[in-house]
């Protein structure tokens, strides 16, 4: 009955290993590195190069890129929560973070692209204006529209409720000893909170902002809406072209022959354990720094 | 010295550590220094938008306040007030996009409700045809009907696996606690596509509501499975003990005493795992087949659901498609936050 | 007569206290609280150095929401003494300690009356600044609790760094705390190991150096050795007496051998089922020997508590 899950588990990395293995075999290590991906017939015989670099730099990029932004803004959240709210914007917060963790992503997708896209073209502008000596804010051409940064931004809205929530849950075991100890000290609330808090919860932290980037880093439907999807590897950020594993797995989906397919397939696999490790790295993390701390 | 306070006085309780007047007037003073700055500011320089009036006040008011603490108190009052600022800021950030999303939802997707919509489908009508033709139907009885089937394969599998961790913890509990949290991690586009390879890629199955329901499953168990791991462990052994003292086997004592005490939970962690499907569009993508009609046959021909839906009006390219989409993102909206609603005030009547 | 050379006997195992197994009394064993008081006052050097008024509570009153724990207490703790707060469980010592040094209102719902003059001036005064009152009146708990992120040297020096105060030189100050506290021989060459790594008496004793390290005029101490063994507790008491030289000391205590043994004045609380009262106060072999409340003499002799 429970060994179902180990069976679903067990099927699904197997299938995608085996659909996808048939690449793996013509195209060798090359898959993961190559960053062309092109497939043409060629007389009735379907042919491909596949490469999929391009698109986990893209994943990478983004995903990073959202947990730069968005694990300090969830970790004060944290602490405002625990340290500063008076109880009744506390429960309006805390309500409004569970709710946020409920929204479909395909809201996220929509409202990106048509509330956040304009405004965050127009922080991309300043920034390209302003701090483009720095090579990650640079752009072959001012095209900000459909961005990396865009879709980040993005992702950092749907990752806050996971990270301030495993933080929340971290800060609040903080041991109340030695936070009495700290003020006993005359510390203010911000020396109790570097001085105790901060030490006891940083791994958990850390594990929040893991699980955040799993989160991330297999999201689909809303970079799908919000990015200009190409297989051109981009690393500056404001510049408007980009793509992430899944996101282009669904857009070359409806005309795929079948080696391509099966290629998609592959990538599949590549996501799932990629989001396999990261995921069990971000679990045994926050497991022992709840158990811990002492 | 040796005093015997044998006098009862009655003194009132106060707060002499709470702010007074005088430091509440000080900082509306503060705010307001803060905002004509702010005004200033933002005239003189190439900012513009709501949003930038936001920031710069945020960034003003909290310069100036820690100026004024570091007057009185140095330079640890000066970083204790500019800290507290910034968790402040934090949650106010976090509250925004919120607000802004439930905001935009709204007042864009009223605009597509008519007569017809819970009513009609999409069979006669186009997604770019004006707004009044055609409806949703198919889509909400679509997502009925995947709920239902990803609930009926999920629900018992993730009790009997919550279960099985929390009652009877046998040797395989670390590895199938391990397998849990490995499938909460799995991207949704990966249960689609594992599906699809699976059943259909081969075969001359095609897209249909129990395909779907299949790959949404995958993502309902993990939710369900966790979520009841906690309700099961908050109920107290005494409990279980009690049914164990008086002869009954450890599965009489689970059926007949721990399920019943933790039933409004487990309703909690269903309805958090429907929450969590019924919002779902990758995995439906390739699994559901594209239906503009009402089809109530689970196994046999494609069919819709709302996320589904909104997705294929998105690519209509027309306003009319992009109201449609709004309309429905609404609807599911409401769907959604319905179901959190109930979770919660079955979870508040539980623990009161 | 006891000295106190023989209590200072210790075998450096491990840097552990195996005092009382070695200490030998060279007097019959006292039979009675108000002897273990009289012998103590034999024995102790008063201090001569100018210390200052001490601290004053006045018609303390202190309330959780709307429930009153304590009412209308009125101490005058004198400069250079150790006061000795003691009563049955749950009569209010340690809610009235924690509105010496303001701790009370961190309890959500909290609220007070009365005065603390510290020198002459209120602490709830509005205006004051709490951080550099509780600079003055430091606490030691009941549990100790050194910071496990830092080395033994920086646990102690951590009260200075969190009130972000200069000292010329740290290593002086790190060593004069440790000594006064009693630590100093035992952790001398491992002032970089980790604090978690000291037994239980070692821990309170570093969290009293950590204390003192901030020169306090007041120390509170709230049960400061119920957590701890024996050799661990009298190696404290022993550390309490000294200190009382040059501040003042008020400690909460369940066990009254200890304030008899410890102690220049003893405060005796009572609370009848509603909020904690003063009883009866004064030096404590009188307490001991003869209380003049019926209630105080059944508490000290044993009839309840």
């Amino acid at each position: 009955m429970s060994y179902s899950s180990l069976l679903i588990l067990t099927l699904i990395g197997t299938f995608l290993i085996f659909r996808g293995f048939e690449t793996f075999r013509d195209q060798g290590f090359k898959f993961i590195t190559g960053f062309e991906w092109t497939s043409n017939v060629v007389d009735g015989v379907e042919k491909g190069t596949f490469g999929i670099g391009a698109m986990i730099i893209g994943t990478l990029l983004i995903a990073f890129t959202a947990i730069a932004i968005g694990v300090p803004i969830s970790a004060m959240t944290a602490l405002y929560l625990n340290f500063y709210a008076p109880a009744k914007a506390k429960a309006l917060l805390t309500t409004i973070l569970d709710l946020m963790a409920a929204f479909p992503s395909i809201l996220f997708g929509l409202w990106g692209y048509f509330v956040l896209a304009p405004m965050a073209e127009y922080w991309a502008k300043l920034l390209y204006k302003y701090f483009r000596w720095i090579p990650i804010f640079d752009a072959p051409q001012p095209a900000f529209a459909r961005s990396p940064f865009i879709a980040a931004l993005v992702l950092t809205v749907m990752i806050i409720p996971i990270v301030t929530s495993v933080s929340r849950e971290v800060f609040s075991q903080a041991p109340l000893d030695r936070i009495q100890a700290a003020y006993a000290l005359g510390a203010t609330k911000w020396a109790m909170i570097r001085t105790v808090v901060i030490p006891f919860g940083a791994s958990g932290v850390v594990g929040g902002a893991m699980l955040g980037l799993g989160r991330a880093m297999g999201e689909t439907v809303a970079i799908y809406m919000v990015l200009n999807i190409a297989f051109i590897n981009n690393l500056h950020i404001l510049y408007g072209v980009g793509g992430n594993v899944a996101s282009m797995i669904v857009q070359k989906w409806g005309e795929s022959g079948l080696v391509e397919s099966k290629a998609l397939l592959a990538a599949g696999f590549v996501l799932f354990m990629l989001t396999l490790i990261v995921n069990s790295i971000a679990n045994l993390i926050v497991r022992y720094a709840v158990k811990s701390g002492k | 010295m040796a005093t015997n306070a044998t006098v009862v006085s009655a003194m009132k309780p106060s707060m002499p550590w709470q702010p007074t007047r005088g430091d509440r007037a000080r900082s509306v003073i503060r705010l307001l220094i803060s905002a004509l700055l702010t005004y200033g500011i933002v005239a003189l320089t190439p900012l513009k938008g709501k949003l930038a009036y936001f920031f710069v006040f945020i960034a003003l008011s909290t310069f100036i306040t820690a100026v004024d603490k570091f007057r009185a108190g140095g330079k640890k009052a000066a970083q204790d007030s500019f800290v507290s600022a910034l968790a402040l800021t934090a949650g106010v950030i976090v509250f925004l996009p919120v607000a802004s999303i439930l905001f935009t939802t709204v007042s864009r997707g009223v605009k597509g409700f008519h007569k017809t919509l819970l009513t009609d489908t999409m069979a006669k009508a186009s997604i770019t045809d004006p707004i009044s033709m055609g409806g949703i139907l198919h889509a909400i009885v679509g997502t009925i009907m995947i709920v239902l089937l990803a609930s009926i394969i999920s629900v018992p599998l993730s009790i009997m696996t919550a279960l099985y961790l929390t009652e009877i913890k046998g040797r395989a509990s670390g590895f199938i606690q391990f397998l849990v949290q490995a499938m909460s991690g799995i991207p949704s586009i990966v249960a689609g596509i594992f599906i699809y390879a699976a059943i259909l890629v081969n075969t001359a199955l095609r897209g249909s509501a129990i395909i779907g329901a299949l790959a949404l499953a995958i993502l309902m168990i993990p939710t369900v499975t966790r979520t009841s791991q906690e309700v099961l462990r908050l109920i107290p052994n005494d409990l279980r003990e009690a049914g164990l003292a008086l002869g009954a086997t450890q599965w009489k004592t689970v059926a007949t005493i721990v399920l019943p005490a933790a039933r409004s939970g487990l309703v909690t962690a269903f309805i958090l795992g429907v929450a969590r499907i019924a919002g779902e569009t990758a995995p439906l993508l390739f699994t559901i087949g594209a239906a503009d009609t009402l089809n109530l046959n689970p196994i046999n021909g494609a069919n819709s659901a709302l996320p589904y839906y909104t997705w294929r009006t998105l690519t209509g390219g027309t306003p009319e498609s992009m109201q449609r989409a709004w309309t429905a993102i609404l609807v599911l909206l409401i769907v959604v936050l319905a179901l959190f609603i109930t979770a919660r005030s079955i979870s508040r009547r539980r623990t009161a | 007569m006891s000295s106190n050379e023989e209590f200072n006997v210790h075998k450096e195992n491990n840097g552990e206290d195996m005092t009382i197994a070695n200490a030998q009394p060279s007097h019959a064993a006292p039979k009675s609280l108000s002897e273990v008081s009289a012998n103590r006052l034999k024995d102790r050097t008063p201090g001569n150095a100018p210390l200052g008024t001490g601290l004053e509570a006045r018609n303390i009153h202190a309330w959780f929401s709307k429930h009153l724990a304590v009412q209308d207490i009125s101490l005058d703790f004198a400069a250079g003494t150790v006061t000795a707060l003691i009563g049955p469980s749950g009569c209010g010592k340690s809610t009235f300690i924690r509105t010496l040094n303001r701790m009370h209102e961190f309890i959500p719902g909290a609220a007070m009356a009365g005065e603390v003059l510290l020198n002459g001036k209120d602490i709830y005064e509005r205006g004051t600044d709490v951080t550099k009152i509780r600079l003055q009146i430091g606490m030691v708990f009941q549990k100790p609790n050194p910071f496990p992120s830092m080395t033994i040297g920086e646990n102690v020096l951590s009260g200075l760094k969190l009130a972000q105060l200069k000292v010329t030189n740290k290593d002086d100050l790190m060593e004069e705390c440790l000594e006064r506290a009693g630590l100093w021989n035992e952790v001398k060459d491992r002032l970089g190991a980790h604090a978690g790594g000291l037994s239980g008496g070692q821990q309170q004793r570093l969290c009293i150096a950590r204390s003192l390290a901030v020169n306090p005029k007041v120390l509170l101490m709230d049960e400061p050795c119920s957590a701890l063994d024996p050799g661990s507790t009298l190696r404290i008491e022993e550390t309490i007496g000294e200190l009382a030289k040059s501040m003042t000391i008020i400690i909460v205590t369940h066990n009254m051998q200890q304030a008899a043994r410890v102690s220049d004045y003893t405060a005796f609380f009572l609370s009848d089922g509603g909020p904690g009262k003063l009883i009866e106060v004064g030096p404590t072999n009188e307490i001991f020997s003869t209380p003049r409340d019926q209630r105080t003499e059944n508490y000290v002799s044993g009839r309840f508590g």
